[in-house]
């Protein structure tokens, strides 16, 4: 059984208009999406802003309401479960954020900080609670002796690190990322790419990684969704998209990957204008006529894509 | 060919903490041609933006001290006075900030902030500065450009945004601009978008571009020369091909090395242990990267470091690049996980 299984997907928002306030028409966010996570492997879903990653990530921890579709999680669905009964399944699902200037309360101590899962669903003494959290911080890296420190004595990696040591507090199954080194410089992101890798050994961690980079994607993760405008365009092995990628939405993000080789330069500009070329002349191959892509097909095994 | 227009000669920006002043920026000389894109590398803190502010006069001058020159066209910007500065300023010399967010006047349409610069500096008539404006709307690549310059900035995409910005550093045809982390803000399509764009106006107007970025991904994409920055000095520089190909300084190559697409998958990426030193705490003497190679030892350092030269146009400071090796042959980690930091 797969440890999360998100089947058709939908979360839509109302657009109200005229006098009376009335439902014109929705934002489709997420428009029925399927995929599967097994144990211990981390999913990558990329796309542009605006094509749906987040609501998705959100969606699945049930902090925004699923318009239709359900979210199975170790065989439970998630979308049909009440308030008090999901309590239990946060406890599995964690969710580390993208901002870390914006993600830590300014006013809370580390201390809180980290202690505010466990305060939630477990009764510890002050004392086992502030063992626990020097724990998870010499875990991630920080210095134990910072637990009274607040969010701006940190610098912005660090601070990444803090909100991973609060998300593994209460030992979830899987964690979803949200652009989690986004918001930081390439040296420090090697360094959080690097500790989400150990902790994902020690503690056999499933990562729903949301992302827009490919680089970053293709270093971390195992299978790789790729999203445009609310819907599944290519999902396949992280070999299968960069190097075989089908759908001319995925080959734009391939084209888009910077080369650290300067001699190649010519080279992927032309790559990136015949992509444009490609997208423009022939996008009723790959949309139908409402611009919406299509379901995806398989492939090959491993590999499949949304064409008609 | 090489027509200088930006030379920086021995630049010092020092800020005040606490009654004291310490060098942002040490010593650093750069010039800039004609038709060339220079990239400023370096981590958060390595003094890239003050190098960038002080070039503008942008820096708070009651708390900052400049010494050095910065010839623009054989003026001396530091000697010049506001006024004369603002004729400069946005005519010659064009910038593009790093969030078009906050860098754009929200309450302002898209339009008007073109043709503010446009006030400042020519003396065109408004039917000439909105023709003027919408050519240049229409020059980087915004696909309604009499619909986007009524428009305010937050009814753009950031992309869009930023190409508005890139307008507006260019609506007087400037001769240098400088770009302070164009991309960051933004997704990798557009950012490559936004790269193309650079690049294409810079052909088109001959323009020379200092970018700053921390990426060095960027800078192979669209870089002709590349200056390395760490605490405030340039501790190697040379063209982009050289640099890339055969990368000396201890930090150059560990920047290369933290890149996950320059890895294999899964491998660990390299990190530079510590962090960047803060103003006041920098020791001034002796290699100033030093402290983050520590099983480098100390003899392999210089005393007081200089700027080598390698090859011809290639520069690097110390001579611990001669013996520095990886903690890891491999490259791998420097820093395991449970060390403290």
């Amino acid at each position: 059984m797969s440890l999360l299984k998100v089947e058709d997907l939908k979360v839509h928002y109302p657009i109200r208009g005229g006098i009376f306030r009335t439902v014109v028409d929705y934002v489709r966010s997420v428009d029925g999406i399927s995929f599967e996570l097994q144990q211990g492997e981390t999913y990558g879903l990329v796309g542009e802003s605006g094509s749906g990653k987040s609501t998705t990530g959100k969606a699945i921890l049930q902090l925004t309401k699923a318009t239709a579709g359900s979210v199975y999680f170790e065989g439970k669905d998630l979308v049909k479960l009440r308030k008090a009964e999901m309590r239990e399944y946060r406890k599995d699902i964690q969710m580390i954020f993208q901002d870390p200037y914006s993600s830590l309360n300014p006013k809370k101590r580390v201390l809180d900080l980290i202690a505010e899962p466990l305060r939630n669903y477990e009764r510890l003494s002050p004392k086992e609670e502030k063992k626990r959290v020097q724990m998870y911080l010499d875990k991630v890296g920080l210095n134990p002796e910072s637990i009274h420190n607040y969010p701006h004595q940190f610098s912005g990696g660090q601070r990444q690190r803090i909100g991973i040591a609060r998300a593994l507090t209460l030992k979830p199954k899987l964690i979803i990322a949200d652009e989690p080194v986004s918001a930081l410089d390439v040296s420090v992101q090697a360094q959080v790419l690097n500790f989400l890798q150990d902790l994902q050994e020690e503690f056999n961690l499933t990562y729903l990684f949301i992302g827009h980079d490919l680089g970053v994607i293709r270093h971390l993760c195992d299978r790789v969704g790729v999203m445009y405008r609310g819907r599944l365009v290519e999902e396949g092995n992280s070999e299968d998209i960069l190097s075989n990628p089908q759908h001319v939405y995925t080959k734009r993000l391939v084209a888009a990957i910077p080369d650290i080789r300067p001699e190649f330069r010519d080279e992927k500009l032309k790559m990136r204008q015949d992509v444009k070329k490609e997208y423009e002349q022939n996008s009723e191959i790959f949309f139908d006529h409402t611009g919406r892509p299509y379901d995806l097909k398989k492939f090959t095994d491993s590999h499949r894509v949304a064409l008609p | 060919m090489n027509k200088p227009i930006l030379q920086i000669e021995n630049l010092t920006t020092s800020f005040q903490i606490s009654n004291e002043f310490y060098p942002s920026v040490d010593d650093v000389s750069i010039t800039v041609n004609e038709n060339e894109i220079v990239a400023i590398v370096g981590e958060s803190g390595c003094g890239k933006s003050a190098l960038a502010l002080s070039i503008l006069g942008l820096h708070n001058t009651k708390r900052t001290k400049l010494k050095g020159k910065i010839n623009y066209r054989g003026q001396d910007l530091l000697s010049l006075t506001d006024s004369g500065m603002n004729k400069i300023r946005g005519k010659e010399i064009g910038m593009i900030f790093q969030e078009p967010l906050t860098a754009l006047n929200p309450l302002m349409t898209v339009g008007k902030q073109i043709e503010e610069n446009l006030d400042l500096h020519t003396k065109l008539s408004s039917a000439q500065k909105k023709e003027r404006a919408l050519q240049l709307l229409g020059q980087v690549g915004i696909p309604k450009p009499a619909v986007t310059y009524k428009q305010y900035p937050h009814e753009l995409s950031g992309g869009m945004r930023q190409r508005v910005m890139i307008s507006i550093a260019i609506a007087c045809s400037p001769s240098i601009v400088v770009a302070d982390e164009p991309t960051t803000a933004l997704d990798v399509t557009i950012q490559a978008q936004i790269l193309d764009l650079l690049k294409e106006i810079q052909k088109e107007t001959k323009l020379g571009i200092i970018l700053i970025t921390h990426d060095l991904s960027v800078v192979a994409e669209v870089a002709d020369r590349v200056v390395v920055m760490y605490a405030g000095q340039i501790i190697e520089t040379g063209t982009v091909t050289e640099i890339m190909k055969n990368p000396l300084h201890p930090y150059t190559r560990s920047l290369l090395n933290s890149i996950p697409s320059n890895n294999n998958n899964k491998d660990r990426l390299h990190v530079i242990e510590g962090t960047v030193p803060s103003l006041d705490r920098l020791q001034r003497t002796g290699c100033r990267f030093s402290p983050r190679i520590p099983w480098i030892s100390q003899h392999h350092h210089e005393e007081n470091p200089t700027l080598h030269e390698v090859n011809p146009g290639h520069f690097v400071r110390c001579t611990c690049y001669k013996t520095f090796e990886f903690k890891n042959k491999k490259g791998g980690p420097a820093i395991n996980v449970t060390s403290k930091s």
